[in-house]
């Protein structure tokens, strides 16, 4: 089977706090550990194993610069064969859609039978496989939690709906995935396939070599677009408890009545 | 002034979700004055009484009627909403499991602008929709325009509007099922097989008014007994954030967050959970909640209405024997 995982670059929320710049126009980046969205890590995980079960090969796309490359190598050193870098000005500012259609147009140069992306990124939008989808008119499917070959014309998967409850569907292939975390345990990547993956050539391509128009993509082709970022007002924390533990409990019994926490 | 403004309605056994409500608030939000039209796709009996129940909220309710809806297929609807939706018109969806596997395809085959996950909107201003976002986990907002000029596709986050039943003249139910399969039941390369249930959802916490939720300060599986008793002597349901699920001490259904259930009791204790923006994510209403970590950073002390900086497993117990007591002398 041949894949293809759409790969995003964010930044690694476990390891950084996401603050704002003075003047709101982004978040502070300068000290952010970047790395591979972290639903987009169960997606290349989960093409590694069919490949490994039924055949085939893996390669992953990423929209971005050359930090987008590293997390295309660290991807290919978990076990993706091949990786693609699309990559030129003219896509900086590209919405969901923007970004859909320029990946749109490296699927349509090869022969997919399975995409994937994950449910969702850094923005939380969860929109590019949907989209990807309906450009390419492929059936989809968003929050997929477990998958299963049932051979080279279909597959069966789960979605994870509202309260966790499984929707169990088949799809014929060639279909567009999105995958949620927790359908698998992503593997550890060592420093040893980092290294073997360091100097592998990338290759690179940009709006011409997709055919793509500079109005199409990019903020010129961006119905939606971001003004600021902010911080809702926090609200001034919790009013703490303080006293010996019987002083405590007393007062707290007293709050939870008063607001009927206490049948 | 914005196009005509529709609502996609999300039902289930014959009752329609609150989200059928919020999104009047939303629409309204675009224009106070919009006629809004709510679309429902369904079957039989539960169809109609959906109909009747949300027709005093819209202006118009337009249902597609046919047993192969019985269950909502997103490719189906997509292509039932491509046939009936008038160019430019506007559809807010709630961006829930339904809304994600149907809004980001319909946005490219309406070729209209799509807005995912919007939490407020802020009206109209020459075909420029204004909206609020939030990015990286609710960890920061964002304002955003949306040029819909072209009609768009909202998906509102479910409990981000406050839901309104209002009355509104109208709420005549138009039955547009001819249109919508005039040229035959969609194809699709998909087929529903079946739901299978989260393990043992024997309690519904998004119904409770009161939940006692506890994390990893638990520690370990045989401690949860003093959160039952907690529970219990309160009036209330057992829940937990996603390191006790991870662990198997609880079942999935009992979890709270983005990944889990969405909740929106009066009360919340949070248990030994530091709040993780998942976890929050998960909590609307804006409940009472009581916070207590023996952590005193732990973020959960922000959106914490009372904190107590004490170890559950020696705190709970003890609140548990105070208010089961004074509960006794209240009896006798």
């Amino acid at each position: 089977m041949e894949i293809l995982v759409c790969i995003k670059t964010a930044p690694d929320t476990s390891e950084n706090e996401i603050n704002i710049n003075r003047d709101g126009t982004d978040i502070e980046r300068d000290d952010l550990v970047y790395s591979v969205n972290e639903w987009d890590n169960y997606a290349v995980e989960e093409a590694i194993r069919i490949r490994d079960r039924v055949g085939g090969s893996v390669t992953v796309v990423t929209v971005g610069d050359e930090e987008a490359e590293e997390v295309v190598r660290r991807e290919m050193a978990m076990g993706a064969d091949k990786g693609v870098l699309l990559s030129d000005e003219v896509f900086n500012s590209s919405d969901g859609r923007g970004i859909a259609s320029i990946i749109k147009a490296e699927i349509q140069k090869g022969k997919y039978d399975l995409i994937l992306t994950g449910a969702q990124a850094d923005d939380g939008a969860g929109q590019v496989g949907g989209m990807l989808a309906a450009m390419l008119n492929r059936p989809y499917a968003s929050l997929v939690t477990c998958l299963e070959v049932i051979d080279d014309k279909k597959i069966k998967v789960g979605r994870e709906i509202e309260g966790g409850n499984l929707e169990m569907i088949e799809i014929n292939l060639p279909c567009v995935l999105s995958i949620q975390t927790g359908i698998n345990e992503p593997r550890y990547v060592g420093i040893r396939g980092i290294r073997r993956t360091a100097s592998v050539e990338i290759p690179v391509y940009g709006a011409e070599d997709l055919g793509l128009s500079s109005e199409s993509v990019g903020e010129s082709g961006s119905k939606v677009k971001r003004l600021d970022y902010f911080v809702p007002d926090p609200g001034e924390g919790a009013e703490m408890l303080e006293g010996s533990a019987d002083e405590i409990i007393e007062k707290l019994i007293e709050l939870l009545k008063a607001r009927e926490g206490i049948k | 002034m914005a196009g005509q403004v529709f609502a996609y309605i999300v039902h289930k056994e014959g009752v329609a979700d609150d989200t059928a409500f919020e999104m009047v608030a939303a629409a309204k939000r675009i224009d106070p004055d919009a006629a809004i039209t709510a679309i429902v796709a369904g079957t039989g009996i539960d169809l109609n009484v959906v109909c009747n129940e949300i027709a005093s909220s819209y202006q118009e309710v337009w249902k597609i009627d046919n047993e192969a809806l019985s269950y909502p297929d997103a490719e189906v609807i997509r292509t039932l909403l491509v046939r009936i939706l008038p160019e430019g018109g506007l559809i807010i969806i709630p961006h829930d499991t339904f809304g994600m596997d149907l809004a980001p395809g319909l946005s490219i085959k309406l070729d209209a602008a799509y807005l995912p996950d919007a939490v407020d909107i802020d009206g109209v201003d020459d075909n420029r929709l204004k909206a609020v976002r939030q990015e990286y986990s609710g960890q920061v907002s964002t304002h955003v325009v949306c040029d819909i000029s072209g009609g768009a596709v909202i998906t509102v986050q479910p409990g981000a509007f406050k839901a309104e039943k209002t009355k509104w003249p109208g709420g005549q139910v138009v039955d547009k099922t001819a249109q919508a399969l005039e040229v035959g039941f969609p194809a699709t390369g998909r087929r529903f097989i079946e739901v299978i249930e989260a393990e043992v959802g024997d309690v519904d916490i998004t119904k409770s008014e009161i939940l006692v939720s506890v994390g990893r300060g638990i520690e370990d599986e045989d401690n949860l007994e003093i959160v039952y008793d907690l529970a219990r002597a309160m009036g209330g349901d057992v829940a937990c954030s996603r390191p006790v699920v991870d662990a198997k001490w609880l079942e999935k259904s009992r979890q709270v967050g983005t990944s889990g259930k969405t909740v929106k009791p009066k009360v919340y204790m949070a248990l030994g959970i530091s709040g993780s923006f998942q976890h929050q994510g998960g909590i609307k209403g804006a409940p009472f909640m009581v916070a207590i970590n023996k952590n005193p950073k732990a973020p959960i002390f922000q959106a914490a209405d009372v904190g107590v900086v004490a170890d559950i497993l020696d705190f709970v117990p003890e609140l548990t024997n105070k208010i089961n007591g004074s509960r006794s002398r209240l009896e006798t």
